[in-house]
């Protein structure tokens, strides 16, 4: 246990220290809050169901947190480990290597909450934010969707052989569901054809169900995309039990 | 004398290759123990299946009297291991990287007072990707030697390092010993092996072909020493002659070499020398040369042991 915490201890300020992975968590997000919050403001709109383009984009770039933690975070980091030998290395003491997995992943994890808290603050100091849902129904949402989406970055970690390779297909996985999945910006703007794709990435169920639940919808009106994000993670786990090497 | 490691028919095959073929052998307690050959000799097959970390094909292991496979759990906490292919995160520093690891242990040893007694202090704060190729195999050896280990397993510690970094890596090894721990270590170097080890194994394409101290190994080879120097233009056959009289006389243009009975040199040294300075040649270069663990190697195997570059 003492291990446990001081390598999640240790994983936190490695996270940090990677210029990329926290800028793209911690950074851009709020970045990207304050660009077009400053086009757009946060005024009703018809388009959005009434709500303003900051209620809709907080709960919007939290989901794509997530997606660049999962995809770039956990599936490098594990992959750069196995790479490097740190997971052999970790082999020959008398700590389990899952205790690495479970530190990356709580560390991860923390970072998404911390993101969002950064987001939501922002959203709420400079443009008023609304906020119809409730705090712990969010986060047990945001749960399900950073768990799930998670477990596709491990799955990639199993399945890449090279941090290299692992870098190059999350970022092509990353890209057209940061674009089209609504986490970018609103699915609304974009044209009905290219929201079908949006169908098929797992993003997009992230996306519906933070932003149901950001304005007060109930889990009863989200069942497709709790069943969706579940198996998501149930066949994310199964895969890479089966496909990751620890060496 | 107690026994830390016994390897019994020891055997690893990947696809066609035998990796490890049927090896045995037994390691000393406060011993420094060596396998050496080149690259590709089963070295590191050898030594992970010690850790547990490969799974043999056959044969039998004990160490420390436990089962590398059995009771891995048991052993992690006893054995301190380097492994040949590992690195930590570029960017985690030294203390990070002791305080953590010494957490994995019941008992550590005081990482503080390694970090000192391997002359990182002033690295401490240092992220690993900073670290000279000396400096990373010291805290290497520092994090081997956390658990307060028993036995210490070093697979090619000083491969890449420049020769006073060598040297130095090789006194560490020497205090490490003189603790009363036992070493096992790989080396692709002939002259480390002779240098440090109190016991070599030689290991050729899996097979273990010679197992002994460097002194008996080389004395086995029933070869003196000899005196070897160069002459100004082309020796004259009289010099030969008479120099056939102290030696096995080889000569190669202007370069001379005698070879005597005993391993010890002086003797020759002093009938080569009394000799040169009867009579008239004009000499240069003159030098002892032992057979070194080089030539053992070369005889056993009848190749060169520097094959190929180290990965
Ligand atoms: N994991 C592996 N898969 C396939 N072949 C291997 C593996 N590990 C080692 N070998 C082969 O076994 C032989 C011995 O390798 P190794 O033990 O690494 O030698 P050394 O450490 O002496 O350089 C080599 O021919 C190598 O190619
Ligand atoms: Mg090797």
């Amino acid at each position: 246990m003492k291990s446990l915490l001081k390598m999640t201890w240790v994983e936190a300020k490695l996270f940090l220290r990677e210029p990329f992975g926290a800028f793209f968590t911690l950074v851009f997000p709020v970045g990207l809050l304050f660009l077009f919050g400053s086009i757009y403001g946060n005024e009703p709109s018809e388009l959005l169901g009434g709500r303003g383009t900051i209620d809709i984009s907080v709960p919007a770039y939290t989901a794509m947190i997530i997606a660049t933690t999962s995809l770039m975070g956990l599936g490098i980091t594990m992959a750069a480990y196995r790479e490097q030998g740190v997971l052999r290395r970790l082999q020959t003491t008398p700590v389990s290597p899952l205790a690495i997995l479970v530190a990356v992943t709580a560390v991860l994890f923390g970072m998404t909450l911390v993101g969002m808290a950064l987001l939501v603050l922002a959203g709420r100091l400079v443009y008023q934010m609304r906020f119809e849902g409730q705090l712990l129904s969010v986060l047990a949402g945001l749960m399900l969707g950073s768990l799930s989406m998670l477990s596709l970055g491990f799955m990639l970690a199993g399945v890449m052989r090279t941090a290299r390779s692992a870098q190059i297909v999350g970022m092509v996985l990353l890209y057209p569901m940061l674009f089209l999945s609504g986490a970018g910006f609103p699915r609304e703007l974009l044209p009905a054809t290219i929201q079908k794709v949006s169908a098929f990435l797992p993003l997009t169920y992230v996306v519906n169900l933070l932003r149901g639940l950001w304005v007060g919808e109930s889990w009863g009106q989200h069942t497709t995309n709790v069943v969706v994000l579940s198996v998501l993670l149930v066949a994310g786990l199964a895969i890479s039990a089966l496909t990751f090497r620890w060496e | 004398m107690n026994t830390a490691v016994v390897v019994d028919g020891l055997l690893k095959i990947y696809g066609d290759v035998r990796a490890v073929d049927d090896i045995s052998f037994d390691v000393h307690e406060g011993e420094i123990f060596g396998i050496v050959g080149p690259n590709g000799a089963g070295k590191t097959t050898t030594i992970e299946c010690l850790e547990g970390l490969r799974k043999p094909d056959a044969g039998s292991m004990l160490v420390l009297g436990l089962d590398p496979q059995r009771d891995r759990r048991a052993l992690r906490g006893l054995c301190g291991v380097q492994l040949q292919h590992s690195t930590l995160p570029e960017r985690l520093k030294v203390w990070e990287a002791l305080d953590l690891y010494s957490s994995f242990y019941e008992h550590p040893a005081n990482w503080e007072r390694l970090l000192a007694h391997l002359g990182l202090e002033d690295r401490r704060g240092a992220p690993f990707a900073a670290l000279s190729g000396g400096q990373r195999q010291r805290l290497f050896v520092a994090l081997a030697l956390l658990p307060d280990p028993r036995l210490v397993f070093l697979d090619e510690l000083t491969t890449g390092l420049d020769p006073q970094a060598r040297r130095d890596t090789w006194d560490l090894i020497r205090g490490v010993r003189d603790e009363g721990k036992t070493i096992m270590l790989t080396t692709h170097f002939m002259e480390e092996a002779e240098r440090l080890c109190d016991r070599v194994a030689i290991l050729d394409r899996g097979h273990l072909v010679a197992l002994d101290t460097p002194e008996a190994l080389i004395a086995s080879l029933g070869r003196g020493a000899r005196v070897v120097f160069a002459v100004d233009g082309p020796a004259p056959p009289e010099l030969r002659d008479a120099l056939e009289r102290i030696g096995q006389v080889q000569i190669d243009g202007d370069r001379v070499s005698v070879q005597g009975q005993a391993s010890d040199a002086s003797q020759l040294l002093v009938d080569v020398v009394s000799l040169l300075a009867r009579s008239v040649v004009q000499y240069r270069d003159l030098r002892t040369a032992q057979p070194t663990l080089e030539d053992v190697f070369l005889k056993l195997t009848g190749s060169r042991s520097e094959r190929g570059d180290e990965p």
